[in-house]
């Protein structure tokens, strides 16, 4: 039996003495020592030439991260997700959040610094550890203060410390020595025990997931929202005797406007009115262009192709579109190009309920960046002299966005 | 942690060496109890069962079984929350804020006292829960949690801070507790005879072996974890104020309420702890470890904490008729001489006169005196309890609403429950795990720590 050595211990009776020889030991210049009393004695850190638990820069840093942490999620909740006004207070109301997030810092620093204390600092949990079940450790979490010396200290040397221990006058002087299970142990995994382990954890895990989710759900008092009164309501379909043509939903107001609803009066073969009338109220900016490119990517370039040259790519499906850069469609200006979109033309259909009005003025702006970039030496010259249809107003040509004013833009949402 | 100890107080009576210590705390785990502990579990389950029944009442026929209705919706279950939250503040003030400014008395009642603070916040959390109506959903109405609809708790309600408040307080003396408890698991463990007892208690003990190096990361947490508990402590019952405070019914819209509620809180829960102290004391011989002199520091903080919530009664009654509002004065009036006068002067007297009489040392130093005037104080912060709630709005602002409220057998069987519960907890937890700190208290004993510091 070869055993290997853990330690060398020696137990005290009295506190002064388990601190004159912590002293001791630490001043001989022993570095993997330790000691163990049944409660924590005074004095001993300094003794031991232990430097101050850090443990407190770990809480105050996870209390406060956690707290910011929901301030952002209630700020997330209260006005982003599903805002709303409460007691006329502004959406974000941090004064009567302070309770909570005071909360939420003790809750996270308090649990998580017990945490890294139990499994960073101390690695537990450790029943495994060489001075277990030894007569040492039933000694010192009783009634002795102990102390020992690890064999793997550089300096450790068995005679030395004996006469060293005998010295400070200890009564009781012991070998510690690894478990033989311990020194041989390794993990090995594909060992069936641990296999069959798995398998049992996968079992349960699999089992309660399908009976929570397939069977719970559906009993008694967890389907208590499908199972929910249902007030007496009418269905759409249903006769309503209330109503005078028996129709749950009433017409509204003679008169009535959806928000954001913008007239468009022209008919599909106005478009020259509609060309002489209209005029583009978006300047062709970056972010403009951008979203032009997008939409007509999206409902344009099927037919015209992804430059606007007519290369449909539905060949044979459907009519390819005419090569937007002729100089037929050159000529054409803005509100012509825009009344087209939205009324469709010859075969194309109507784009009116699909695109927005900013949207489809956005890929007007973009069709004619494909038409001057394809064939660069036509010089834009109607789009900018169309601008007098409002007559006299001679500010018009630089303010692009007063006529439409705020609607044009709520109706993108 | 440069405190001077030389001079302290003895805490541990009869001289006990280490060993007998741990044979003194560990002994009701050892041997099986006597008759006083099977009579004591009799009473307690009997009442836990009462409880039960009502409750089951409750569930299968819904809230109507109880004496709420309009205008008094909150009435008894409300009531016994605040009641029992606050008897758990004595145990963190023990625990923690006396810990911090280093009374050594309170090391041989803390742990207890930790205990009971849990036992109690489980007892009142029970009836916030059962009063939401369906209790199996309250987990929907309560926890922010994703769901299909957006819908996400208001965050701006003080019951909601309540709901923060009172879920945190019991972790954190939870875990507080928990970490408290591990060396003595440890003890435990090296004690240990029997293979399954020694492997119930490694298991818990997490393999910790008194290393100093240990000890110095162990007493720094513990001092974080108090230095937490205690304004966690205070924000508790301040939250649990602010239910009432917030509000705009007369009676309960007064500034004074979040140190109010405190100080009654730590009155009324070290009532309790002394009673069950006192109880515990006899049913399981622990004269020695739970001295006369711990007994008599607490007469002294329950008559001091009296005096307090004797002055925040004064000062509303003044506050009521400085401020000239017409309903708040009338509040008033109708508590101390409307219908429910007799519940006002029965705290009144219980809260205020009877805790002068532990001027006298010979009554704070006698057992049955000073068991009497706890269970006295007990009821009088049950009935102030009910004053708040029940008085403010059986005649708020309206006089057509006006009503007068009567408890139902349930609400009664639900309140006698409730002391069931949190005593049979008690009685389990002292007979199943080390009451009294090991550690703690020897490290308090006399002649245990060194002479000199650094022991040069």
């Amino acid at each position: 039996m070869n055993k290997k050595l853990y330690a060398l211990t020696a137990i005290f009776s009295e506190p002064n003495d388990i601190i004159r020889a912590a002293e001791k030991v630490s001043s001989s210049g022993y570095k993997n020592f330790d000691v163990n009393t049944p409660y924590p004695v005074h004095g001993m850190d300094p003794a031991m030439k232990l430097k101050p638990s850090k443990l407190g820069y770990f809480t105050i840093t996870i209390g406060l991260f956690f707290a910011s942490l929901f301030t952002y999620f209630i700020y997330w909740v209260q006005t982003l997700d599903y805002g709303q006004v409460i007691g006329g207070k502004p959406m974000f109301a941090w004064p009567t959040y302070v309770p909570i997030l005071f909360e939420v810092a003790i809750l996270t620093g308090a649990v998580l610094t017990v945490k890294i204390m139990i499994g960073f600092f101390f690695k537990f949990p450790n029943n495994s550890h060489p001075i277990h079940d030894s007569e040492y450790a039933k000694i010192t979490s009783s009634d002795g203060f102990g102390i020992l010396i690890e064999s793997d200290d550089p300096k450790f040397d068995e005679d030395e410390i004996n006469s060293m221990f005998a010295e400070l006058g200890s009564k009781k002087i012991n070998k510690i020595y690894f478990d033989e299970s311990e020194i041989n142990h390794k993990n090995n995994p594909f060992d069936y025990r641990f296999i069959i382990g798995l398998f049992i954890i996968a079992g349960i895990t699999s089992a309660t997931v399908y009976f929570n989710m397939n069977v719970l759900m559906y009993m008694t008092p967890f389907n208590w929202m499908a199972e929910q009164e249902r007030g007496d309501v009418f269905e759409s379909s249903d006769y309503a005797s209330f109503s005078k043509l028996g129709m749950t939903m009433r017409e509204p107001v003679e008169g009535t406007v959806a928000r954001g609803f913008m007239p468009y009066t022209f008919g599909k073969f106005e478009k020259e009115e509609a060309g002489k009338a209209l005029v583009n109220p978006y300047a062709a900016d970056s972010t403009n262009l951008e979203l032009g490119k997008r939409k007509f990517l999206t409902y344009c370039s099927s037919c015209h192709g992804d430059n606007g040259l007519g290369k449909s790519r539905l060949k044979g499906l459907y009519p390819p579109g005419p090569d937007l850069t002729m100089d037929l469609y050159k000529g054409y200006n803005d509100g012509i190009l825009y009344h087209i979109i939205t009324k469709g033309g010859a075969i194309m259909p109507a784009h009116e309920s699909q695109i927005t009005r900013k949207e489809r003025w956005a890929i007007v702006n973009y069709i004619r960046i494909i038409q001057n970039n394809i064939t660069a030496v036509e010089e834009e010259d109607t789009d900018t002299e169309d601008d007098d249809m409002w007559g006299d107003d001679e500010d018009s040509e630089d303010s692009d966005d007063d006529m439409w004013g705020d609607e044009g833009d709520e109706e993108d949402e | 942690m440069s405190t001077d100890f030389s001079k302290n107080p003895i805490i541990v009576e009869g001289n006990k060496n280490f060993k007998e210590i741990d044979d003194a705390v560990i002994a009701p785990l050892d041997r099986v109890p006597d008759y006083r502990f099977f009579i004591a579990l009799a009473v307690t389950l009997t009442l836990l069962t009462i409880g039960g029944i009502s409750l089951y009442i409750s569930l299968v026929s819904g809230t109507g079984e109880w004496g709420n209705n309009n205008p008094v919706g909150w009435a008894w279950p409300i009531v016994n929350f605040v009641f029992w939250v606050g008897i758990g503040h004595a145990g963190t003030l023990i625990s923690a804020i006396l810990f911090l400014f280093r009374q050594r008395w309170r090391n041989g009642i803390a742990r207890f006292a930790e205990a009971m603070t849990i036992f109690a916040v489980i007892t009142a959390m029970v009836f916030p829960i059962i009063h939401t109506g369906r209790p199996w959903v309250a987990v929907v109405y309560l926890l922010p949690y994703p769901n299909q609809h957006n819908l996400w708790v208001n965050f701006t309600s003080p019951l909601l801070w309540d709901v923060f408040a009172v879920s945190t307080y019991f972790t954190v003396s939870f875990v507080f507790w928990y970490v408290g408890l591990i060396p003595d698991f440890a003890v435990l463990r090296d004690r240990a005879t029997g293979k399954i007892k020694k492997l119930i208690y490694s298991i818990f003990s997490l393999g910790w072996r008194f290393s100093n190096r240990h000890w110095k990361h162990y007493e720094m947490v513990y001092l974080i974890l108090a230095g937490m508990a205690t304004p966690l402590v205070l924000s508790v019952h301040t939250i649990v104020s602010f239910d009432f405070a917030v509000s705009i019914i007369p009676g309960w819209h007064t500034t004074i309420f979040p140190p109010y509620f405190v100080a009654g809180a730590i009155f009324s829960g070290f009532a309790m702890v002394q009673n069950a102290l006192i109880i515990i004391r006899k049913v399981f011989d622990m004269k020695d470890l739970i001295p006369m002199k711990t007994l008599e520091t607490m007469n002294k903080i329950i008559m001091l904490t009296g005096l307090m919530v004797g002055y925040a009664y004064t000062m509303e009654f003044f506050i009521a008729w400085y401020s000239g509002s017409q309903p708040e004065s009338f509040t008033f009036l109708n508590r101390a001489m409307g219908p429910y006068s007799w519940a006002y002067w029965i705290m009144f007297s219980c809260n205020v006169f009877i805790p002068q009489l532990f001027w006298s040392k010979k009554i704070r130093t006698s057992i049955i005196p000073m068991f009497i005037i706890g269970m006295f104080v007990n009821v009088g912060m049950w009935f102030e309890r009910f004053v708040i709630v029940v008085t403010s709005l059986s005649r708020d602002y309206l006089p057509a609403s006006w009503a007068y409220f009567k408890p139902t057998i349930i609400d009664f069987g639900l309140l006698l429950g409730s002391f069931g519960l949190f005593f049979t907890l008690v009685l389990l937890f002292v007979r199943f795990l080390p009451a009294i700190s090991i550690p703690e208290i020897k490290a308090v004993k006399e002649g245990a720590q060194p002479t000199h510091h650094g022991g040069h």
